[in-house]
């Protein structure tokens, strides 16, 4: 990696202070993604600013919503009973992200910042229909992910936690690996609450993570497995790989679903 | 201290250290002063070096020196050699272009090493690699053997015109041909044998290092150091070998990508002697993908002459070898003389023909990876057994079984030129289907079938050779170095035993079972032997560990220098006990006088060997230290059966091995836990090959799988409980009676797993599938073929 300054803030002003005073300052969260992009040095960033010290881990289950704390380490998430209890696919999907340490180093919010298109956090996002908190406001899950790799968030924007609206009646996701990292290939994530039905794909759109609205329309007459069987996703949107063709994966995206609706019950 | 000697489960000692953290590796290594050397790589796959601007890059801060092609073509360095000769039908040899240090001229793979740059720090080294300026002009380039035999075809090397290596043969065309001019049918299969990439948990790495005297020292993530010394010091550097050590301490897994000499080795050493400082280059991953020499890469076409019956008359071969942009160091060997003698397995085939093309393309060059050979001809022979079966109806086992070499028919020569000493492939087979229990399955495959999966059973009764040998014959074929090993035993005064082994430990734990064939021959207990490889000051000289050889070549030489211990051993205590040496026996650690109570412990007589008051001195020298040196008389022979047992989900195409049983006949067993885990570790790495690895280049040479986020190495949860049985028939020609179990395990496993699969996809069809049998391969098969099953 390229030499750098490293900053440990203990507030989430003095963060964004940090991060405002130069372009190329950037936030670290569990560094599963950004350390490995600094040791191939295909970034260059001036200060790091390490977003540890700002109190911003912990889980919060108030009436109406889970708030989970944007530097709360997906294991964490995973272990939580109360994730556990009022959406047990989320917990699920926390669960099932790469490995033990993978999971006891990476956060919510830097996997929601990075948006990879592979990941699997912003499939619950979207269909639980959360809410982003950032520094300075609230984004609408439906307005957060713009494509790969780009969100709504503005140079300097800092996640502080991801709230998601309560009571969810249904929730769960299906993975398909993709051999060789263990990311979604394919990923989806299928739930009924506050926000409605809804079914959230990963890992196979061009564009990043996109909601399946003929399945939605279908569940939300029909919740089953059969409701979704026939109703196929155009390959045309969809990425094309050594790990999987378009058309494999919106195959799977079928397969994936009825799974998910099986496991949400 | 209980049983230690041959046959014991010892825990293996060299373990402690490695799980507390304590091994040396090469990284581990500081040398005074050093300096760190970084590679700036090819990124291209084929381009002509126009200009290369290495001005900024010297002048950045920290930087030692930069080095390119030009300083070795100015100091006469010629480049990398290859330690095998392969000559074509024609009796020409073979095209044999020079492999730079650093590029010359052209670049030839994306990851070919163009400029080196030494500094003090690695993060210096690295800065200022990205103010290297090179002009390329891009080549066309190609990656499968198929583009670059085609006319027009980019030419990697103006040496090798139509990127043609060799193009050689071996047995007897007119008779194949006869025999297949009166055969009653004719099965053909073609298939591909998929380019792997070793990827050993230590990446390589290598210290330089040069006194005032011109004393060189290179510390090598190596399997073979001596071989490392001859190479890089007669024919790259030109140091005399005394005024060169080479030190391979721990290694972390080689599966034969560390046999090679590397073009970074030479560079460190060669950079140290003209800074007089240490130079030190360990490899990120990344360059390992693109520097490692990679695995297998055969195109082929087989098909098997049969009379009516289903017996194999004739079989006939036409193999295609990717070799990559250069010839590794034993690459020529590989398809040829590890693999076509291989042709005939453990069948009775009367007449065999094959030839083999090897080919250069824009790749990383292909060498030896576990098995090296036998792989490719394992899984070319049984997927052909297995097509025959299914394009003649005839049972799978009951077609192996009416062709099987008889247990009574050995020494069994083949008409491949090998000639089996022993083994008895009926008693493997059915031990394995015992203990798979194949006879449930039918049962299992209904269950499966309830839950919606298909499920599938298939076999491999494979043979192979290790050991490599005879040196003679193995010069004869082309090899420019023996194939013999050395074992220096040195009985310490107090009786402790020193083994200085030429063969190398890359995680095999040598340090475990050479100390057990010690504790079995000369009663000394385990912990009392000390096993010392991998460095060679101390080690008299040797040829490493690849092929399986180790207890097998290195084992022997053990054995013979203990003969002559025990023989020099007799005179002494004759000498103490006052009685001819005829009359001594040795037995249980103790010399004693045949027929009387009268006896020395091992101990008692080394310590008079170097306390010689009371000694034969006017006959025999003082002192207990002998060296053998070991040359065996032919390879040797492991074979077995192997079963896997496959489940696909219907809606994924997502295949899981959910049963694998390996019956294995090695030879005797040293260490049957070690031996269960180097089948574990074998069939794993053959698991990854059926389902998993593929090492992905496009069209034009670009690696598309060059970190594991693309290249998928098979995991724990990918591989199930396997079963390890041996069933032992004992090599006729070597003291210990072992044939080898390094590479049984990645040799008969993956087409046990493809014939699992074409066999759980019966209903679809399907004759043959390549590998890796990925779950969107086998989705398209499951789209594409309406299944019998449904319509019934
Ligand atoms: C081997 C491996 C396997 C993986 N498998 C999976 C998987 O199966 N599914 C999956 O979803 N993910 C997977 N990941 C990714 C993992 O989930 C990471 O946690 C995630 O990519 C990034 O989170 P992080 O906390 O490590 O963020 P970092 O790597 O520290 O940061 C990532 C980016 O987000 C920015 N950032 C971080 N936090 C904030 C914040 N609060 N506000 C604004 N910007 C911020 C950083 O500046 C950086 O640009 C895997 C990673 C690895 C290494």
């Amino acid at each position: 990696m390229y030499d750098f300054t490293y900053h440990r803030p203990t507030s989430v002003a003095d963060a964004v202070a940090l991060l405002g005073s130069d372009a190329d300052a950037k936030a670290l969260a569990g560094g599963q993604t950004f350390i490995p992009v600094l040791k191939q040095r295909l970034n260059k960033p001036s200060k790091v600013v390490d977003l540890a010290g700002l109190g911003l881990a912990g889980i919060s289950l108030s009436g109406n919503a889970l708030v989970i704390g944007a530097t709360t380490r997906h294991a964490a998430v995973a272990a939580s009973a109360d994730v556990r209890r009022a959406i047990p696919g989320l917990a699920a999907l926390a669960g099932g992200i790469g490995d033990n340490q993978v999971r006891h180093r990476g956060t919510i919010g830097g996997s929601l910042a990075n948006n990879d298109p592979a990941a699997c956090y912003p499939a619950a996002v979207l269909a639980l229909g959360a809410t982003i908190v950032t520094n300075k406001r609230s984004i609408a899950a439906d307005d957060y992910f713009q494509g790969m790799f780009t969100t709504a968030l503005e140079p300097g924007e800092i996640i502080t936690s991801v709230s998601f609206p309560l009571p969810v009646e249904k929730s769960a996701y299906a993975k398909f690996n993709q051999p060789a990292s263990r990311f979604a290939l394919v990923g989806v994530f299928v739930a009924k609450g506050p926000a409605g039905v809804r079914v959230a794909v990963t890992g196979a759109g061009q564009n990043g993570v996109f909601r399946q609205k003929a399945m939605e329309a279908a569940l939300a007459a029909s919740w089953s497995p059969d409701a979704v069987a026939g109703i196929k996703t155009s390959a045309a949107d969809l990425n094309s790989d050594i790990h999987g063709s378009a058309e494999y994966r919106a195959h799977l995206i079928t397969v994936m679903a009825k799974r998910a609706i099986a496991a949400a019950g | 201290m209980g049983f230690e000697g041959i046959g014991a489960a010892v825990k293996r000692k060299e373990d402690g250290r490695f799980l507390a953290g304590r091994g040396n590796y090469v990284d581990d290594i500081n040398r005074p002063g050093q300096v760190y050397a970084y590679f700036k790589r090819s990124d291209r796959p084929h381009a002509r070096i126009l200009r290369v601007d290495t001005a900024a890059a010297a002048s950045a801060p920290g930087v030692v020196a930069v080095y390119t092609g030009a300083d070795f073509a100015a100091d006469g360095i010629g480049g990398l050699p290859c330690g095998w000769q392969i000559h074509s039908k024609d009796g020409s040899p073979m095209a044999e272009p020079p492999h730079p240090v650093l590029a010359q001229g052209k670049v030839r793979h994306v990851g070919d090493p163009v400029v080196a740059v030494l500094a003090e720090t690695r993060q210096q080294a690295k800065d200022a690699a990205e103010l290297i300026e090179i002009d390329y002009e891009d080549l066309p380039g190609t990656a499968s053997v198929l583009d670059a035999l085609k006319p027009g075809a980019a030419v990697v090397h103006d040496e090798a015109p139509g990127n043609v290596c060799y193009d050689w043969q071996i047995g007897d065309k007119a008779a194949v041909d006869a025999a297949f001019a009166g055969a009653a049918r004719v099965v053909k299969l073609d298939l591909t044998n998929n380019r792997l990439v070793p990827n050993a948990m230590e990446p390589r790495a290598a210290i330089g290092e040069c006194d005032i005297a011109g004393n060189y020292t290179l510390y090598t993530t190596s399997q073979n150091p001596h071989v490392i010394r001859l190479l890089m010091g007669a024919f790259v550097l030109h140091i005399p070998e005394h005024q060169l050590r080479v030190v391979a301490p721990d290694v972390g897994g080689g599966f034969g990508s560390k046999i090679y000499h590397y073009a970074e080795e030479a560079l460190v050493t060669w950079a140290a002697g003209k800074l007089k400082r240490p130079v030190k280059w360990t490899a990120e991953r990344s360059e390992s993908f693109m520097s490692d020499a990679h695995g297998r890469d055969h195109v082929s076409t087989a098909e098997m002459a049969l009379d009516a019956e289903g017996h194999f008359l004739a079989l006939k071969v036409s193999t295609l070898a990717n070799m990559g942009a250069y010839l590794s160091t034993f690459a020529p060997a590989v398809p040829t003389y590890l693999y076509a003698t291989l042709l005939a397995g453990v069948y009775k085939t009367p007449v065999i023909y094959a030839e083999v093309k090897a080919v250069f393309t824009n790749t990383v060059p292909v060498d030896a990876y576990r098995g090296a050979g036998r792989p490719e001809a394992t899984f070319l022979l049984e997927r052909l057994v297995d097509a025959i079966a299914h394009d003649t109806g005839i049972d799978r086992i009951e077609l192996r079984r009416r062709n099987f070499i008889p247990a009574n028919a050995f020494p069994y020569q083949t008409p491949v030129a090998l000639q089996y000493d022993s083994g008895d492939y009926e008693t493997t087979l059915a031990a394995a289907l015992k203990a798979a229990d194949h006879t449930g399955f039918p049962a299992r495959r209904q269950a499966a079938a309830a839950q919606g999966k298909l499920r599938g059973i298939g076999i491999s009764t494979y043979l192979e050779a290790c050991g490599i040998a005879p040196s003679a014959v193995a010069g004869a074929l082309g090899a420019r170095a023996g194939l013999y090993e050395v074992a220096n035993v040195r009985v310490n005064p107090t009786g402790s035993v020193t083994v200085f082994t030429g063969t190398h430990s890359h995680g095999q734990g040598h340090e475990t079972t050479f100390a057990q064939v010690v504790a079995e021959q000369l009663g000394v207990p385990v912990s009392q032997v000390d096993v010392v490889h991998g460095d060679t000051a101390r080690i008299p000289f040797g040829m490493g560990t690849y092929g399986s050889r180790s207890i097998a070549v290195g084992g022997s030489a053990l054995v013979k220098a203990m003969d002559k211990i025990i023989a020099k051993g007799k005179r002494i205590a004759a000498h103490l006990l006052e009685a001819s040496v005829d009359d001594i026996e040795f037995k249980d650690g103790k010399f004693s006088v045949a027929g009387t109570d009268k006896s020395k412990t091992f101990g008692e007589i080394a310590l008079t060997a170097y306390v010689p008051h009371n000694y034969p001195i006017e006959e025999l020298e003082p002192g207990l230290d002998e060296t053998a040196f070991y040359d065996p008389k032919n390879f040797t022979f492991p074979g077995g059966c192997h079963v896997a047992e496959v489940e696909i989900d219907r809606e994924t195409g997502v295949v899981r091995v959910v049963n694998f049983t390996a019956v294995d006949d090695i030879g005797r067993v040293i260490n049957p836990m070690i031996v269960e885990g180097q089948v574990h570790g074998g069939v794993a790495q053959g698991i990854g090959q059926a389902l998993l690895e593929q090492a992905g280049y496009d069209d034009g040479g670009q690696i598309v799988s060059g970190s594991f986020m693309d290249y998928t190495m098979p995991r724990a949860d990918n591989v199930p409980n396997i079963h390890v049985g041996t069933e032992s028939t004992l090599c006729t020609h070597n003291p210990l009676g072992v044939k080898g179990v390094g590479e049984v395990g990645a040799i008969g496993s993956p087409p046990a797993v493809i014939n699992a699969i074409v066999n759980a996809l019966e209903a679809y069809g399907v004759r043959h599938l390549d590998m890796p049998a990925t779950s969107q391969k086998i989705w398209s098969i499951l789209q594409a073929g309406a299944p019998r099953m449904a319509a019934e």
